[in-house]
């Protein structure tokens, strides 16, 4: 079993808000961010979930200029609040690491560089090119974070920033770091938006996640932090950590490239895992965060192993995909940051939008906001292209 | 941790030929000696795969048959580019076609865990799967995740890789940053005094174990990475600081491989801390074999591990007086990214 690692602050920025408090507000009134484009230009007429800021306030905020990725923006601005919100008051003379996550890195710059640099190869500016890599959005915030003991950056498409917090979590629990800022990011690029197009899963309305007559998903941006606290670290907190990470698994469907398998080999591993990992029984688990892209084949895979591993103890279950979009590589690290939320202030979030359950599935997720319940142990799921499936439970802190 | 096991694809065709006669490159950079790969993926799959992937799968699947095993219990790599050619494929016909006529194909291909993916998929491995891509500490930080996670008591063993690819694009962009030398030879990389390296690529393979086994290539003793030092002083310190957590005096160390790309400015720290701190212990340059690129450092692993078996070093190499029982690996990515490995002879 392992010892539940603790979690002092959180941070998030998506389509519904630009910190904690917005998200509240927005899940509490039922509000989504999807809409038409505002800032991600291209040919097709989708709806996203877009962060409603442009580049030049992002940089504002993050304290970072205005010309770099939106990916290390959006990063920046939800890490720092992470790190604020601990309320530690000073972290040099801890072991602190920055774990991140992302699928693009700067691809929304390359995609500019490259227009240029296809008409001639001596062309394009080259500081549109020079964080192109995942790990260069990760260094810009590590580097305006002060954080420098452990830097990494984890892509495994959707599932990326699951794997972010276990791995802090492991690395805080054999003794390699004291504090570690984890979660992960992904702004939305051309590249993405085409690719999710060419497969054919993006819905042209707004999704409906769980639903019989769900038609895909709509992309969108964002990014969530968690921080990670030793028990030592822990106990210099004026607050008590209301939340901890409690288990974790990660497993492979093994089944295709980009589709689940129809029984969902890897997300019912993913969850089977993480319940051993925390010592806990299916009937101990009060919420369950889907991972609900509201795409044919993840729901269908995600519900059947549900069923396969609930059987007839289902917990409250939702898609905050139906809020803020599918972030992709910032997706496990938002819907951390909301199951932490769920067990600070016992909330569940509704599953915007459902109007016909599956008919395959005996259960149905919540579709109506409530708050104050007492929520103890809450499971997140996270799944992705190449069968990678993570599973997150957050316990309360007694 | 032990090393059960190590395969490269890499610019050498393997440790035996290195043995006799390393291969030499001219120009800017080094390309990878690719095998036949019939013999160990599925034609059809093999058409459909980009070169990282064939490249990828192949050293995997060696690396897993030299060890004996069938599935791991873990398959972690690390990749600071991730799959350039398909990602160059889609970039370049979206903007070509103005997002229109696209085929998912290379979209599937471009994400950066496809080759971990991929081996989980040819062998059907449920286990974990995880793949980093932090720059210079890609490699470093799939090995990390995985001695970790072994130590967590999580699976007795892990597939760890570190897989780099060139392409011409990558090669022509990555040139404009003026990192390469136009007109140099593995020859003579070291010599000259002059800015700029040569590329260069791999997938390489371990198989690390929590448990001895009779084959074993080389025992992993500690691992460490450090993050923009800011100077030679505090290369030193964390160099000294490695030794001391693995209760190891420098004089110990009967090799040390050493990441020098022949950079007049890259190299230098290379030489501060052999000349104040590993003063009199032999060292062997490892870039002019693989090229200079960010998971290097799995290539210098493989290299170690090999030397550690066979007690053997290539042939171009200083010989040693007697064949070395600890060797001490340091590479670094741009000064940025540090890495130090501790091998030992089983």
């Amino acid at each position: 079993m392992f010892k539940p690692v603790c979690i002092a602050g959180a941070g998030v920025i998506s389509a519904i808000g630009n910190d904690v408090q917005e998200h509240m507000t927005s899940f509490e009134k039922g509000e989504a961010g999807m809409g038409a484009m505002q800032y991600l230009q291209s040919v097709h007429e989708l709806p996203v979930a877009e962060v409603k800021l442009n580049n030049a306030a992002l940089a504002r905020l993050a304290g970072l200029p205005a010309h770099i990725s939106r990916t290390a923006l959006l990063s920046a601005v939800a890490a720092l609040e992470a790190l604020i919100s601990a309320g530690l008051q000073d972290i040099t003379p801890w072991r602190t690491g920055f774990i991140s996550a992302n699928t693009v890195g700067g691809m929304d710059k390359t995609e500019d560089f490259y227009a240029d640099f296809m008409k001639d190869p001596a062309r394009g500016r080259l500081r549109d090119l020079v964080h192109h890599e995942c790990g260069a959005a990760t260094e810009l915030v590590a580097d305006r974070l002060g954080i420098k003991n452990h830097i990494s950056t984890i892509s495994t498409a959707c599932s990326s920033s699951a794997n972010s917090i276990f791995f802090a979590a492991r690395l805080i629990r054999q003794g390699f770091l004291d504090i570690a800022v984890a979660g992960g990011v992904d702004a939305l690029t051309r590249f993405t938006l085409n690719g999710f197009n060419t497969l054919m899963i993006l819905d042209k309305q707004h999704c409906q996640p769980f639903d019989e007559n769900r038609r895909g998903l709509n992309l969108g941006e964002g990014a969530g932090y968690l921080v990670l606290v030793s028990d030592e670290v822990a106990a210099t907190l004026q607050e008590k950590p209301a939340a901890a990470l409690s288990g974790f698994s990660n497993a492979n469907d093994a089944y295709h490239q980009t589709a689940s398998s129809p029984d969902g080999t890897g997300s019912y591993l993913a969850m089977k895992g993480a319940l051993e990992k925390a010592g806990l029984a299916p009937g101990d688990i009060d919420y369950i965060n889907l991972h609900g892209t509201g795409t044919a084949n993840n729901d269908i895979a995600e519900g059947t192993a549900i069923k396969r591993l609930f059987e007839n103890k289902y917990p409250k279950m939702s898609s905050t995909k139906s809020f803020t979009g599918h972030t992709l590589g910032g997706s496990g690290a938002l819907e951390a940051v909301f199951s932490v939320l769920a067990l600070k202030f016992g909330f569940i979030y509704p599953n915007l939008r459902l109007e016909t359950p599956m008919k395959e599935l005996p259960f149905v997720p919540e579709t109506g906001f409530q708050k104050g319940l007492p929520i103890r142990h809450v499971l997140s799921n996270s799944f992705g292209f190449g069968g990678n499936c993570s599973s997150l439970i957050f316990s309360k802190v007694e | 941790m032990y090393i059960r096991s190590a395969s490269a694809i890499s610019p050498q065709l393997s440790f035996q030929q290195m043995l006799d006669a390393p291969e030499g490159y001219t120009g800017d950079r080094l390309r990878c000696v690719e095998p036949d790969y019939t013999a160990m993926i599925d034609p059809k799959m093999i058409r459909r795969m980009s070169r990282i992937i064939k490249m990828g799968v192949s050293a995997a699947k060696d690396c897993l048959g030299k060890a004996g095993v069938e599935q791991p219990d873990a398959i972690i790599t690390g990749t600071a580019y991730g799959c350039l050619a398909d990602t160059e494929a889609f970039l370049s016909r979206m903007i070509g076609f103005k997002e229109e006529l696209l085929n998912p194909t290379s979209f599937i291909q471009s994400t950066h865990n496809t080759v971990a993916a991929q081996i989980a998929l040819l062998l059907k491995c449920h286990q974990y799967n995880n793949t980093y891509v932090h720059r210079g500490f890609s490699f470093e930080n799939a090995l990390l995740d995985a001695v970790t996670r072994l130590r967590e008591g999580e699976g007795e063993n892990a597939l760890v890789g570190g897989v780099d690819e060139i392409t011409d694009s990558s090669h022509r962009l990555l040139s404009r940053f003026g990192l390469y030398r136009a007109n140099a030879s593995t020859a003579t990389l070291y010599e000259t005094g002059e800015k700029g390296t040569m590329n260069g690529e791999g997938a390489v393979f371990l198989l690390l174990s929590a448990n001895a086994s009779s084959g074993d290539y080389a025992w992993l003793e500690g691992m460490h990475t450090f993050y923009k030092p800011a100077t030679g002083e505090e290369v030193q310190k964390e160099m000294a600081g490695f030794l001391k957590n693995n209760n190891i005096a420098a004089e110990d160390i009967d090799l040390m491989i050493c990441g020098d790309n022949g950079d007049t400015k890259n190299d230098k720290i290379y030489q501060q801390v052999r000349n104040e701190s590993f003063a009199g212990v032999p060292y062997l340059r490892f870039k002019h074999y693989c090229g200079e690129y960010p998971t290097a450092g799995a290539f210098a692993l493989w290299l170690g591990s090999h030397i550690l078996k066979t007690g053997q070093l290539p042939a171009d190499a200083e010989k040693l007086p007697a064949p070395p029982r600890k060797v001490l690996v340091h590479n670094h990515s741009l000064n940025i990214h540090h890495s130090l490995f501790l091998l030992s002879v089983c």
